[in-house]
């Protein structure tokens, strides 16, 4: 089990022992409580639902609090499934961020910043044309393709459309500190998403 | 106290770098080459102050062998093993940049009595 609900505190600059300052960013992960557990038997694989971030009773509805009430005490507003390797989980077991340990290589999943509308250049960096000296062509996307031949525009045409907002994985950032005391990890480089946004830690197999 | 700050604090240096715009100090750092380890000594006025928490940094200026040198230094760099304050100068602002265009005699700055414990 290598995986960790967590939520995204913010970015800030440490130093190491050795006078080099690392950019990381600051995820609280955990703990987090197995709720159903599947199993080859009954399921047909093998998964363990996790939930992060206990919460009131008033934000769950009915179902969800039922669902959850069957196996845990608290309820939680973060519920994943992730998959298990052998060794099996028990319903209530708590995780915590001391199944990773320093240096460990990390793929963290997020919602990244929702952009809007975006044009090209933005959103594909194309280059544009000039601001001045009467050009005229600006921020446009330029040509979208040919004439007669083939009479349409080819698919997967770079083209202006919404940004962001999307599932996005980073993969293989290391870990440089865990604070077991604080739920923290450091993360070295930055991960999807806003401050206080809600992301999937995996530990992956580099590590 | 939010928990980035907390973090931060973390790294913050025991004790802590306190120079302020104007003053003449001299930086003594750690250097690290191959095995051995030596401390060189980076003397100059602090033209200027930036950001906060882990992230402070200080720029640095001094005149080497006739041509202007700055460099920058993060205030919670343990590399930094002590800062000697040399003397104090009269400053109005919060930024020296006016000193890179000046030179020689005009590049100096009135000091400020009775300010001097290094």
């Amino acid at each position: 089990m290598k995986t960790l609900l967590g939520r995204k505190l913010g970015m800030t600059q440490i130093y190491l022992p050795t006078g080099q300052a690392v950019s990381v960013t600051i995820v609280e992960a955990g703990p987090c409580e197995v709720l159903q557990v599947k199993t080859p038997e009954k399921e047909g694989y093998s998964a363990a639902q996790i939930g992060y971030f206990p919460v009131s009773p008033k934000y769950l509805n009915k179902p969800e609090r039922g669902h959850q009430q069957k196996y845990a005490k608290n309820l939680y507003r973060y519920i994943r499934e992730v998959r298990v390797d052998a060794q099996p989980q028990t319903p209530g077991s708590i995780l915590t961020v001391e199944i990773f340990k320093e240096g460990d290589s990390l793929d963290i999943t997020g919602q990244s910043k929702g952009k809007g509308f975006a044009g090209v250049m933005k959103r594909h960096h194309f280059r544009g044309g000039d601001a001045t000296h009467g050009s005229m062509f600006h921020r446009e996307p330029g040509s979208i393709g040919s004439s007669a031949y083939p009479s349409r525009v080819l698919k997967n045409k770079k083209l202006p459309g919404h940004m962001g907002d999307k599932r996005i994985t980073v993969k293989n950032l290391k870990l440089v500190a865990v604070k077991p005391e604080a739920n923290l990890l450091f993360i070295k480089g930055a991960v999807p998403g806003a401050n206080g946004s809600f992301v999937i830690v995996n530990k992956n197999s580099f590590s | 106290m939010n928990v980035l700050d907390q973090v931060e604090q973390l790294y913050f240096k025991e004790n802590p770098v306190d120079v302020k715009i104007g003053e003449t100090i001299r930086v003594h750092l750690k250097i690290v080459e191959g095995e051995k380890e030596r401390i060189q000594v980076f003397e100059g006025v602090v033209i200027a102050l930036r950001g906060g928490g882990t992230r402070a940094m200080m720029t640095v200026r001094k005149i080497a062998f006739g041509v202007g040198v700055e460099r920058m230094f993060p205030l919670h760099s343990p590399q930094i093993v002590k800062v000697e304050r040399v003397r104090v100068g009269k400053v109005r602002r919060a930024k020296l940049y006016y000193l890179r265009t000046k030179k020689g005699k005009a590049a100096r700055l009135k000091e400020v009595e009775g300010k001097k414990n290094a």
